[in-house]
């Protein structure tokens, strides 16, 4: 489903990822574990569309798509959701208003009738449930005010609206309690289906003991040292990045 | 209309020199059935309009508003009421399906009405002519009219009150909170550039309440300059909702300027929605004269191609305790042009004031330009003042979480810029005027709504309108 080869990507002239390889394939979950800087919240970016980054090198394909031939909003009708480490406010715009948008524009590029008001309000009913939302705050502007596990329950309340094929977690769990944590890891897990992927982008293995991996990769230095099942994460918690970090630079030395 | 019988001297004298040699050419026709006082001010007024003569941009608040090709404008005057009693809606008609208001219309400048110049509703609220008013009610208007509007250093207000004839009479008695709107429409339609000078005076007694939704507009592509001032007296403890829709003409010259004086423990708000216009001008000046009196003074302007909208605002708060909320947002698009200067003046013994003031600017080409000024002048010690200005683009950050769900930058842009003026349209305090007065933004916005739209409350419509679902009430 994504593909991507040897990928280089900078910002301002300092790389940040560097010959970045991987494949995902539908009903797969990856994730990316990585110390802070490793490069993890730039392949979200990049995959999503964020312009401020340089492509140096690679390409990333999609559906059989060259990515980067699509814009931000048209890799998101196509499938690809982004759920954002740090979920933007907007003062001033409803959640409701956001999302009727959002699932209208992609009805339409689907060539599919746009939603009414009332089977929106329907479907925005159904999905609350996933992530135990109150109602009150889908009339909010989006994100204002949120607390911190608010906003990244109303990312996974996104994710769910829009039923991606592709979705990519960026550090959702961070800031998170455990309650808070369990309701996002149930949210993504109700949605895993074998027609779509999910990459989930985390510092801890916490999250991973709720959303369980089939791989799970270690982002070093802008690229994948280490790759292997649910079991490298365990091992990652308890040996620490040092662990992984030393085992790099002896692989790069030799 | 009929335009026969106007005062259109060809004449190359400078405009001020011929409305000086106009007003005593025309000096019984000007004068009407108007009070002695009321005569008395216009002499007054026309000495300092000759001595002070048109603004321009070497004065401090005329800086960044040029009106000198304005004046070169061969203009019409129309001193005498050509309208006869008639049906306003055979040229205009305003179908209000859910916003009951008692709706008048003053067209180029003269009073327009079906049965009588003057209504006396069962609760003793008095509306309609200014010039029947000073007939009927001389003492109501001697005691008011021009004590609250300067003409010093304030040149279009002398010309104003020099040439005083008609425009919107409101008198609200003691206790009396009038239920529903009332609704000044304004409309210039004229074949011939005109200068009109409409005067409107809002008297709202002890304890009174009053909304008044005025609204602006042009019916035709004419060139005129429409010189307006609105005086409101609120007395102790009355609260008056005052909002004005400008959607004028690229040809128009709206100027308006509005002095609101308050008692002891009244309230005024005003919100000033400029949509379109050529050159809007308008000057807001509320004194705050008895203790705890309270100011609310919004604005919004969304202009575009070469349109200029300049607000001034002076919040005098001359007694302790009172409160002032000044709150400008302006969307700029094209080459259009806006300017803000917010002065707040605290008196010496305005000890307790609470002054606030936010101006900001969403500039959306690089060709859009906006001047915003703040100035406070404070003489007490123990107050609170703040002010803020911003003048900006649209956030990055934002756009990009937007596009990131599937919106295009077109809808990215609009939901946003919605966003941005929505602060302003939820300062409206009724709820359905909100929500007109909302979509109207919105389609103003999308780029939806022409000029010739001719009101917000949907006038000309023939039928109920139908909305989406305002998804922001769910």
């Amino acid at each position: 489903m994504l593909s991507i080869k040897d990928l280089s990507v900078s910002i301002n002239g300092k790389t940040i990822l560097d010959g970045f390889n991987l494949e995902v394939k539908a009903g797969e979950v990856h994730a990316i574990m990585g110390p802070n800087g490793s490069g993890k919240s730039t392949l979200a970016s990049v995959i999503a569309g964020r312009e401020m980054f340089d492509v140096d090198r690679g390409e990333i394909t999609y559906l059989g798509q060259n990515l980067f031939d699509m814009a931000p909003e048209i890799r998101a009708r196509e499938g690809i959701f982004l759920g954002f480490q740090y979920p933007v406010e907007i003062p001033g715009v409803s959640m409701a208003n956001f999302m009727r948008t959002a699932i209208n524009e992609k009805r339409k590029y689907l060539g599919l009738e746009p939603l009414s008001g009332a089977e929106f309000l329907k479907l925005m009913e159904e999905k609350k449930k996933f992530v135990e939302i109150q109602s009150k705050l889908t009339n909010r502007s989006v994100n204002e005010g949120f607390s911190g596990g608010e906003k990244k329950k109303n990312e996974i309340f996104q994710m769910a609206l829009l039923e991606p094929r592709m979705a990519i977690l960026d550090e959702t769990d961070s800031g998170l309690d455990i309650d808070a944590l369990k309701v996002v890891a149930n949210g993504v897990n109700m949605l895993r289906s074998p027609e779509n992927a999910t990459i989930v982008i985390t510092h801890y293995q916490r999250l991973l003991e709720y959303i369980v991996p089939d791989f799970v990769h270690v982002l070093f230095d802008g690229r994948i040292v280490k790759s292997g099942g649910k079991e490298l994460a365990i091992e990652l918690e308890s040996k620490g990045y040092e662990w992984v970090k030393k085992e790099a630079k002896l692989a790069s030395a030799s | 209309m009929i335009q026969e019988n106007m005062t259109t001297s060809i004449n190359t004298l400078p405009l001020k020199e011929r409305l000086l040699s106009l007003f005593y050419e025309n000096l019984p026709d000007i004068k009407g059935a108007a009070t002695a006082g009321v005569n008395r001010l216009r002499e007054q007024a026309l000495a300092e309009f000759e001595r002070q003569g048109f603004p321009n941009p070497k004065m401090e608040n005329w800086r960044f508003s040029d009106i000198s090709q304005l004046l070169e404008t061969d203009f019409s005057f129309d001193f005498l009421n050509q309208s006869r009693p008639f049906d306003i809606e055979n040229i205009f008609t305003c179908d209000v399906y859910d916003i009951d208001t008692f709706s008048v219309t003053i067209l180029n400048g003269w009073f327009v009405y079906k049965n009588a110049p003057l209504t006396r509703l069962s609760n003793g609220t008095i509306i309609g002519s200014l010039a029947k008013a000073m007939e009927v009610f001389p003492d109501i208007v001697d005691k008011y009219l021009g004590k609250a509007a300067k003409t010093e250093n304030a040149a279009l207000t002398a010309l104003n009150s020099a040439f005083i004839q008609d425009g919107l009479f409101v008198y609200v008695p003691e206790g009396v909170k009038v239920e529903k709107p009332i609704q000044l429409i304004n409309i210039v339609d004229s074949q011939v550039p005109l200068l009109l000078q409409p005067r409107h005076l809002v008297v709202a007694e002890k304890g009174s309440e009053l909304t008044l939704v005025h609204c602006d507009h042009s019916l035709t592509h004419n060139v005129s300059f429409t010189n307006t001032v609105v005086e409101i007296f609120a007395q102790p403890g009355a609260v008056v909702d005052h909002y004005k829709i400008q959607n004028k003409g690229r040809n128009s010259a709206l100027f308006t300027a509005t002095y609101a004086q308050l008692q002891k423990a009244s309230k005024v708000s005003t919100n000033i929605i400029t949509l379109n216009g050529g050159f809007t001008r308008n000057y807001l000046d509320a004194k705050l004269s008895d203790v705890e009196a309270e100011a609310d003074v919004n604005g919004l302007y969304l202009v575009d191609s070469n349109q200029h909208v300049d607000n001034q605002v002076f919040i005098d708060h001359a007694s302790p305790n009172c409160l002032s909320n000044q709150l400008y947002k302006g969307i700029l698009d094209d080459q259009a042009r806006a300017v803000f200067s917010g002065h707040i003046m605290v008196r010496r013994d305005a000890q307790q004031t609470l002054a606030y003031q936010n101006n900001k600017n969403l500039l959306l080409t690089d060709d859009a330009r906006a001047n915003t000024q703040p100035r406070l002048e404070i003489y007490a010690d123990d107050v609170k003042c703040s002010h803020g200005a911003t003048v900006g683009q649209l956030d990055p950050n934002a756009m990009f979480y937007l596009k990131s769900r599937g919106i295009c930058e077109r809808s990215a842009r609009q939901l946003m810029m919605l966003a941005f003026a929505d602060e302003v349209v939820q300062k409206i305090s009724i709820e359905p005027l909100r929500q007109r007065i909302g979509h109207m933004v919105e389609k103003r916005l999308k780029g939806e709504l022409s000029i010739c739209d001719q009101c917000v409350l949907h006038c000309n419509s023939k039928g109920p309108t139908t909305f989406n679902i305002d998804m922001s009430k769910i």
